[in-house]
């Protein structure tokens, strides 16, 4: 199929069309009025970068951005570490190895909406009820307070996400030739020691795909926010996609709302990319 | 000896990892059969008697047939939509070996780093004006934002169909159409079985695309649940007869289509 032929462009023309008219021009439409005093209909005039100079001293979408990475850090380490041993756990060859894969997983099949009201109702009505049997005054009021939403969303993540991660990593570990296993069992290397000389190093792509996947759906998180906390808090518990929509659809404030979504695109993408790259040099020196 | 000692200990540590999983469920499923009295008094243990009236209400409330029907459709057509437009264009870009067909696939492979939030406002703005905010224009979106992962994962597993089929039907007297629908496209099953269950699993499950989009009429079974939520906010027992009721097809689904779901996830992860 050549460049010139009529069905080379008949087969593309579908997608990019859909591309274009969902991503691109919305993505450059967006951009352009987010200079603008657009209210989501007409503009009247250029605003410059106005928006984009308030942007930087609007505390809630600051507060959003620092609680959203502070949220990503912590998620990033505990779904790594779940994950990775989850993976372990379901490669032992157990009799109970696939039931365990299936049900470790189970959580990632639902939607986070749905998820964040039942964590709701354990986080408030389950751990204070524990709490009052086991007389742990920590586990009182839940999700009122800027860190118990906190901990209540990284906890819902985990619990949603980790089952997810285990699967790349169960990938990567079954390419793990077990030759080298025995080799190594046979050469006297403990438990311990084949874990960090050849299970570590041979896994370390998987930490690409899933850090890589972790963290651009932390930053990308709405619905389990929107359930679990809404926010509150007092907006403590924000992360950065609900206060631009929020801005957007709640305070009607179009092109403001478009201009935090542009820094917030630039953000993700930096992110995306910076990783990539980082990820991609380290397992060339290893 | 000593070896199987150690199983048997990993092999409870699982079972009991397994049973803290699945906790969230059974506090759920429990509840749900309680009366708003019997919740207030405990949550922990089983319900006095195993009533369906929650479900009843909850069913009737969330208008259950009526979403699941709107669920089931968007779902559906939109899945079939992103495969048939998403293996035709994997196939062009694998066949067209110029710069310019790379350009393309780059274009889409970058794509996937734009965040919805980032053009969620231009875009419900863009599809009002041309009156789209509607059941055709949320299945549109949905080929918008889902091509991209999809072409990426038809591109990869064009490179394992050899060129010399597609000759060998040119010289058949298939035109390009035909040598698509009836040699290539068969040959991609396996990857349009990881496309389909990569998508459904995203487009059931999303709520912040419909919600901006669709009217309570035409609510989805996410969209229906949040207003229903917000209904019963300190009815619980209500509340939680219609998670268990949103929550059922998808696990009776995942029961049955584990396996496949499981490697599905595996290799739309792992590309």
């Amino acid at each position: 199929m050549g460049n010139r032929s009529l069905s080379f462009w008949l087969f593309l023309t579908p997608v990019l069309v859909g591309l274009g008219l969902v991503v691109i021009v919305p993505l450059i439409y967006g951009t352009y009025y987010s200079f603008t005093d657009w209210n989501g209909l007409t503009a009247s005039q250029f605003v410059g970068f106005e928006h984009y100079i308030n942007l930087f001293q609007d505390k809630a979408f600051l507060n959003s951005i620092w609680f959203t990475i502070k949220f990503s850090f912590v998620t990033i380490i505990l779904l790594n570490v779940i994950g990775l041993g989850f993976a372990l756990l379901v490669t032992q060859k157990l009799k109970t190895s696939n039931l365990l894969r299936t049900v470790f997983f189970m959580p990632n099949m639902i939607g986070g909406l749905i998820l964040g009201f039942i964590w709701q109702f354990i986080f408030i009505n389950v751990f204070s009820d524990v709490g009052e049997a086991l007389g742990i005054e920590g586990l009182q009021g839940w999700l009122s307070t800027t860190g118990t939403g906190f901990w209540g969303l990284v906890i819902l993540t985990c619990w949603q996400m980790a089952g997810y991660i285990m699967i790349i990593y169960i990938a990567y570990l079954q390419n793990i030739p077990g030759e080298l296993v025995e080799a190594a069992k046979i050469d006297g290397a403990n438990s311990f020691q084949r874990f960090k000389n050849i299970t570590f190093p041979l896994v370390a792509p998987a930490f690409t795909v899933s850090m890589f996947l972790t963290l651009s759906n932390s930053f990308k998180i709405y619905d389990q926010n929107l359930s679990l906390t809404n926010g509150g808090p007092y907006e403590s518990t924000q992360m950065v996609a609900m206060e631009i929509v929020k801005t957007a659809f709640s305070a009607n404030e179009m092109a403001y709302g478009q201009a935090k979504a542009v820094v917030f695109f630039i953000m993700v993408a930096a992110i995306a990319l910076t990783q990539v790259y980082y990820n991609k040099k380290r397992e060339v020196d290893l | 000896m000593e070896s199987k000692l150690k199983n048997y200990l990993i092999g409870a540590f699982g079972i009991l990892l397994g049973v803290l999983w699945l906790s969230p469920f059974y506090l759920m499923i429990v509840n749900a059969f309680k009366s708003k009295k019997e919740i207030f008094m405990g949550v922990l243990g089983l319900p006095e008697a195993w009533s369906f009236d929650n479900f009843v209400e909850a069913f009737i409330d969330l208008d259950f047939v009526n979403s699941l029907w709107n669920s089931v459709m968007i779902t559906v057509v939109s899945v079939v939509v992103i495969i048939v437009f998403s293996s035709m264009a994997g196939y062009a870009l694998s066949r067209n070996k110029s710069k310019l067909s790379g350009g393309i696939l780059l274009l889409f492979v970058a794509a996937m780093l734009i965040p919805f939030q980032s053009v969620m406002i231009p875009l419900t703005s863009l599809f009002g004006k041309a009156d789209m905010l509607n059941q055709a224009g949320l299945i549109f979106m949905y080929l918008g934002f889902g091509s991209s992962l999809s072409i990426f994962l038809y591109h990869g597993a064009m490179t394992g169909i050899s060129q010399s089929l597609d000759e060998a039907a040119t010289i058949d007297g298939a035109n390009r159409f035909q040598t698509f629908t009836r040699i290539i496209f068969p040959l991609l099953k396996p990857i349009s079985v990881t496309v389909a269950i990569l998508n459904v699993i995203w487009i059931w499950n999303d709520y912040l695309l419909p919600s901006l989009i669709l009217s309570e009429n035409n609510a989805t079974i996410p969209l229906k649940m949040f207003y229903f939520f917000g209904q019963y906010t300190k009815q619980w027992h209500l509340a939680l007869a219609g998670l268990t009721i949103a929550i059922i097809p998808v696990i009776v689904a995942y029961f049955f289509a584990q396996k496949q779901i499981i490697e599905g996830v595996s290799e739309g992860a792992v590309k």
